[in-house]
């Protein structure tokens, strides 16, 4: 079993949003960058456990992006995985950066394609199903669950007001949130271990981007709260019926 | 030349979501001069001529019992060929489970460049340029779609569902499905209750509600409200409430109209799930809660003490209307 991970490199949770030159760029001055959350606790771990249950398991990790994620990569290789790619190429569309991943996956022959549920930051929800119509693969979107039994995956997708159970032969590509796994804290010996595991840049396949962001803005600030007291909550409710006419 | 939006539907009828998705559609169309047509597989039992009050000219139909069941490959194929031969240039998706798995998909099929997260009318001023939203809420990014055909993705509760006169013309496209090589072997829909990612009234409890025990209250007045119930993380992780209620950065993000946290301190991470709601309401002890910074009304007090007055007097209003 040989499983690709993919890696994305997001603002830590609680940084703040600000833009610069004109508003076209993310103001990266003094934002810690993390993991992408569902990339890591989900994605990884995930990949990571099955490996523990199978210990003839690969496990390589892709992101698209320059040098600056190497830090990154390099923390994801310290939780688990064998070895990391980097493509050497900066880029927000979805079709680029998806391009890229499925050069990498053709190349290693994978049997599954992980992702993240969808990046922090640009939110698309999109490289997982782009990267599987690249490789004309079946796709399952939002998985809570994945079990394998040879080559047969069962996995549990989250579809309008429940879950669906699916089953599908491998290889497929699968894009992962909560319940797949738990998050986990890496260890000394794999901060250590990491350091020595291949990480190998390569350049990216010329592809063209079919978006491009031409401009960021902000959201109107909120006017203050209206508080009412704690006394006459009645008032709350008259409030929302008849202003707000949201009940 | 055509906008062509896609319905998704399940047992039989078409979702909610999607008449929000045929409204937005059908203004694109207006605004690029074109007519709005829509497509859904499978079998539906809704009326689908009446889907002319949402703006929609013609309404392409594939029936075949196959395509209850949505697979993204087959479905990507299918609507493909249906943009193709029915000439769209700019597609929509609403922007839910089946739209996240299918959009991606037909954008590298079609190579038209996608915009997922849509949260307003494409600006055509210069070249096509559609906003969505990023940084889970935080900010809005301008996208530009570089490519003749255009597929948007538009988030649910962001345009609102708009209604005019009208009848639609139902005519059958013709497509074989390919064999789903993803079996669905069950389907576990939680029965009775609005889901979270539908509801327009939402009622939200954290850890400031000691325990489930005491859920009784949120689910009270979600009741009397015809509201979705959802909790904060840690919540949801000491398995007070379900998995699925949970919201905010690494659960749902949801856009109701109205949203009602009890107990719920704010946290960076939970505001980026909920702070698309249009109305916040916030009740909690603590004055310095950062959530009554995101709020509209609040309420400084004990949730034990306020919340029975509060379902009281929902239930009088309830009574008198
Ligand atoms: C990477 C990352 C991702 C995260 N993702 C999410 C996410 O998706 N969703 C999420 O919710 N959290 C998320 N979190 C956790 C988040 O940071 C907060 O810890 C969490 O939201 C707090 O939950 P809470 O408000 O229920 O609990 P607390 O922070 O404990 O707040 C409880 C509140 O209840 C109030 N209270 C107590 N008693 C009463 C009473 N009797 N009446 C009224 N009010 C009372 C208190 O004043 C307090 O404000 C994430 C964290 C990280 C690091
Ligand atoms: N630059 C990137 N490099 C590698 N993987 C990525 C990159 N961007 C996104 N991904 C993966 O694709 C998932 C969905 O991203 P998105 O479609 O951008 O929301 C993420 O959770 C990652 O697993």
């Amino acid at each position: 079993m040989k499983i690709l991970v993919c890696i994305s490199k997001t603002p830590d949770t609680t940084a703040k949003i600000a833009f610069a030159d004109n508003n076209t760029k993310f103001a990266a001055d003094g934002v810690q960058w993390i993991i992408n959350p569902y990339d890591e606790w989900y994605a990884l771990v995930r990949a990571i456990e099955l490996k523990e249950a199978d210990p003839s398991t690969i496990i390589h990790l892709v992101t698209v992006g320059p040098a600056d994620a190497e830090p990154i990569i390099r923390k994801a290789l310290a939780l688990g995985g064998d070895e990391a790619i980097r493509v050497n190429a900066d880029s927000h569309d979805s079709y680029y950066i998806a391009s890229q991943i499925a050069e990498t996956a053709k190349q290693g022959g994978y049997d599954l394609v992980f992702t993240g549920k969808e990046t922090i930051d640009y939110n698309g929800s999109s490289i997982g199903g782009m990267v599987a119509e690249l490789l004309d693969l079946p796709y399952v979107s939002l998985a809570t669950k994945f079990d394998l039994e040879g080559t047969t995956a069962t996995i549990v997708r989250e579809i309008e007001g429940g879950e669906e159970t699916n089953k599908v032969s491998l290889p497929a590509v699968v894009s992962c949130q909560k319940g797949m796994a738990e998050q986990r804290i890496p260890n000394m010996k794999g901060i250590m271990g990491a350091r020595s595991k291949p990480l190998k840049v390569v350049e990216p396949a010329a592809v063209d981007a079919l978006t491009s962001v031409a401009s960021f803005d902000l959201p109107p600030a909120k006017a203050s709260v209206k508080l009412v007291s704690p006394d006459t909550p009645e008032e709350l409710v008259r409030l929302l019926h008849e202003e707000a006419k949201a009940i | 030349m055509s906008v062509l939006i896609f319905l998704d539907q399940s047992e039989g009828h078409i979702k909610k979501s999607s008449f929000e998705a045929a409204s937005y559609g059908a203004k694109v169309a207006e605004l690029t001069n074109t007519t709005a047509e829509a497509i859904v597989l499978g079998t539906v039992s809704d009326d689908l001529a009446s889907l002319g009050r949402y703006g929609i000219k013609k309404v392409h139909t594939v029936k075949n019992d196959a395509l209850n069941q949505v697979d993204s490959q087959v479905f990507t194929k299918i609507l493909a060929e249906a943009a193709n031969t029915l000439g769209a240039t700019v597609i929509v998706f609403s922007n839910n489970f089946n739209g996240k798995a299918i959009a991606p998909r037909l954008s590298v099929r079609l190579k038209a460049g996608l915009v997922s997260g849509a949260v307003a009318l494409p600006e055509l001023g210069n070249g096509f340029t559609v906003k969505k939203n990023v940084f889970s809420g935080k900010a809005f990014a301008h996208v530009a779609i570089n490519t003749d055909k255009k597929i948007i993705a538009l988030n649910p509760n962001s345009y609102g569902i708009i209604t005019t006169d009208g009848s639609a013309e139902v005519a059958a496209f013709a497509a074989s499905p390919d064999a789903a090589k993803v079996q669905v072997t069950a389907t576990n829909k939680v029965v009775g209750e609005i889901p979270l990612s539908e509801a327009e009234i939402v009622v939200s409890g954290g850890r400031g509600l000691k325990g489930p025990e005491n859920w009784g209250m949120i689910t009270d007045l979600a009741k009397l409200l015809g509201a979705a119930t959802a909790c904060s993380r840690p919540v949801a992780d000491v398995h007070w409430r379900p998995h699925h209620e949970h919201v905010g950065q690494t659960g749902l993000a949801i856009a109701p109209n109205l949203y009602i946290a009890v107990g719920i301190s704010g946290a960076i991470q939970h505001l980026a799930g909920v702070n698309r709601s249009k109305v916040i309401v916030v009740i909690n002890k603590d004055p310095e809660a950062p959530f009554f910074k995101a709020a509209d009304y609040g309420i400084v007090g004990d949730a034990f003490e306020v919340m029975p007055k509060i379902i009281e007097a929902v239930k009088k209003l309830r009574q008198a209307s």
